[in-house]
């Protein structure tokens, strides 16, 4: 557990120190939300309906665009096979990797993107069940993010592969992060929601380390 | 298992098979589709155009059948790491991902008439997109590495997660539909299909189950061959 600790707070302090984490997502984003009313028109009423789907869309987008970080820098300059030779099982290496993804990217995107729901209308109302919904739907899509970031590990241009890899997997995180946001907090179904999306993430919680590992096994051998 | 295990057996006993197999198909392909576009009756709602039915549901269940193939495959060359189940699951991803568009395709010709689109967002629809999407992603993956032996073993982990997550998805865009749009026009009228429909669509359904069988063994013996050839170029040129 002391590994596990060391690595993820090293990884941690890595991608605070560097250009591109969260400050870049979140800029992203911004960019995002400034081209969404050019694209499809400044009426108050259209934005307002289409923020919180557009806001889950601008999520996703900024945690796919920042997955090469996760493993390529370390796979290359040899800490991988390094970490991977010690006693720490790479299982708890590539958990480290996709947790300190969400907290550096996930975490502050979520909590910050519901209020820049404002910009495109966005119900006062919706905020914190869209930022309650988009916590753990963070963490999934980082989970997720990481498969397709170890696979593609070695790739020095992976371009579209990781998108491609990962998007059909966020087919559910989307649908009930979706649904679990976008309904009054009371009702059933959209609770019910959030239930469904708490198990995914928890899915993507056992299945990430599993299948990250055997990704990058596959590059060591 | 262990016997066809063996490359050269397998290769032997494969040019046995694959011309009984071909002809089996053929045979299959012309009585299937005598039955469904000559001897079944047209339906009494939807006319003639229920004879896209015949190709359209086998080819939808190949889509399905293909990913489980290709997913055992994967699992049993990560467990046994035998060069021939890669080779199994490398090969059966184009044939499931043309079958799949296949029932895309079909599914929208006959949606026109049916439902008057081209497309909807149905559950089944996003779903069988969503497979498509898994087949051309684990396409590229071999494609993206150079190294053949890398790309198996990364190519088995994404048909891995890819099988965790079809059911998955299933689940939620049957939620999300139900969510949306209540069942409408979209589901096929309920009462059970007479045995007139039903034997065409089965015999359909054996005819793709063979062409699908002789297609993969035929490009299993390919891509061991492309295999050799690699191997004999490589030792040419003094590589190992």
């Amino acid at each position: 557990m002391n590994g596990f600790r060391a690595i993820l707070v090293r990884d941690i302090r890595l991608s605070l120190r560097q250009a591109g984490g969260a400050g870049a997502a979140l800029a992203f984003m911004l960019a995002f939300l400034v081209l969404i009313p050019l694209a499809i028109g400044p009426d108050q009423a259209t934005l307002s309906l289409l923020a919180p789907g557009l806001l889950w869309i601008s999520l996703l987008l900024a945690v796919l665009l920042t997955t090469d970080r996760m493993f390529q820098q370390d796979y290359e300059d040899g800490t991988l096979d390094l970490f991977n030779a010690v006693t720490l099982p790479l299982e708890l290496n590539c958990l480290a990797k996709a947790l300190t993804h969400w907290l550096t990217v996930g975490l502050p995107l979520a909590l910050i993107s519901p209020l820049l729901g404002v910009l495109l209308n966005l119900e006062a109302s919706m905020i914190a069940p869209l930022m309650l919904a988009m916590v753990p739907g963070s963490l999934a899509l980082s989970l997720l993010a990481s498969i397709g970031g170890a696979v593609t590990a070695g790739l020095r241009r992976g371009g579209l592969l990781v998108p491609l890899l990962v998007l059909p997997l966020y087919v559910p995180v989307l649908i009930f992060g979706f649904s679990a946001s976008s309904g009054e907090a009371s009702s059933s179904s959209s609770s019910s929601a959030y239930l469904v999306l708490l198990a995914v993430t928890l899915i993507a919680f056992v299945v990430q380390p599993w299948a990250s590992a055997a990704a990058l096994r596959a590059y060591f051998q | 298992m262990q016997v066809l295990a063996n490359p050269h057996r397998f290769q032997i006993i494969s040019r046995v098979v694959l011309p009984w197999l071909w002809s089996f198909t053929v045979v299959a392909f012309m009585l299937g589709l005598y039955l469904a576009l000559g001897a079944s009756p047209p339906d009494y709602q939807q006319g003639e155009t229920v004879r896209i039915m015949y190709v359209h549901v086998p080819a939808a269940w190949m889509a399905l059948f293909i990913y489980v193939v290709m997913a055992l495959a994967s699992a049993i060359a990560l467990i046994f790491r035998h060069p021939l189940a890669d080779a199994a699951a490398k090969t059966a991803a184009p044939l499931g991902a043309v079958f799949c568009f296949l029932a895309l395709a079909t599914g929208s010709i006959w949606g026109k008439p049916m439902w008057g689109t081209w497309w909807a967002w149905d559950a089944r629809l996003t779903s069988m997109f969503v497979l498509m999407l898994l087949y051309l992603g684990y396409m590229a993956v071999w494609r993206a590495f150079d190294d053949p032996h890398r790309a198996a073993g990364l190519a088995r982990v994404v048909a891995l997660v890819g099988v965790i997550n079809i059911p998955i998805v299933k689940f939620s865009v049957a939620w999300w539909n139900t969510l949306h749009q209540p069942a409408s026009i979209i589901k096929m009228a309920g009462p059970a299909v007479d045995p007139s429909m039903l034997w065409p669509l089965l015999v359909m359904a054996l005819a793709y189950t063979l062409l699908f069988l002789a297609l993969h063994l035929t490009a299993i013996m390919t891509e061991i061959a492309a295999r050799k050839t690699r191997a004999r170029v490589l030792k040419s040129v003094g590589g190992t």
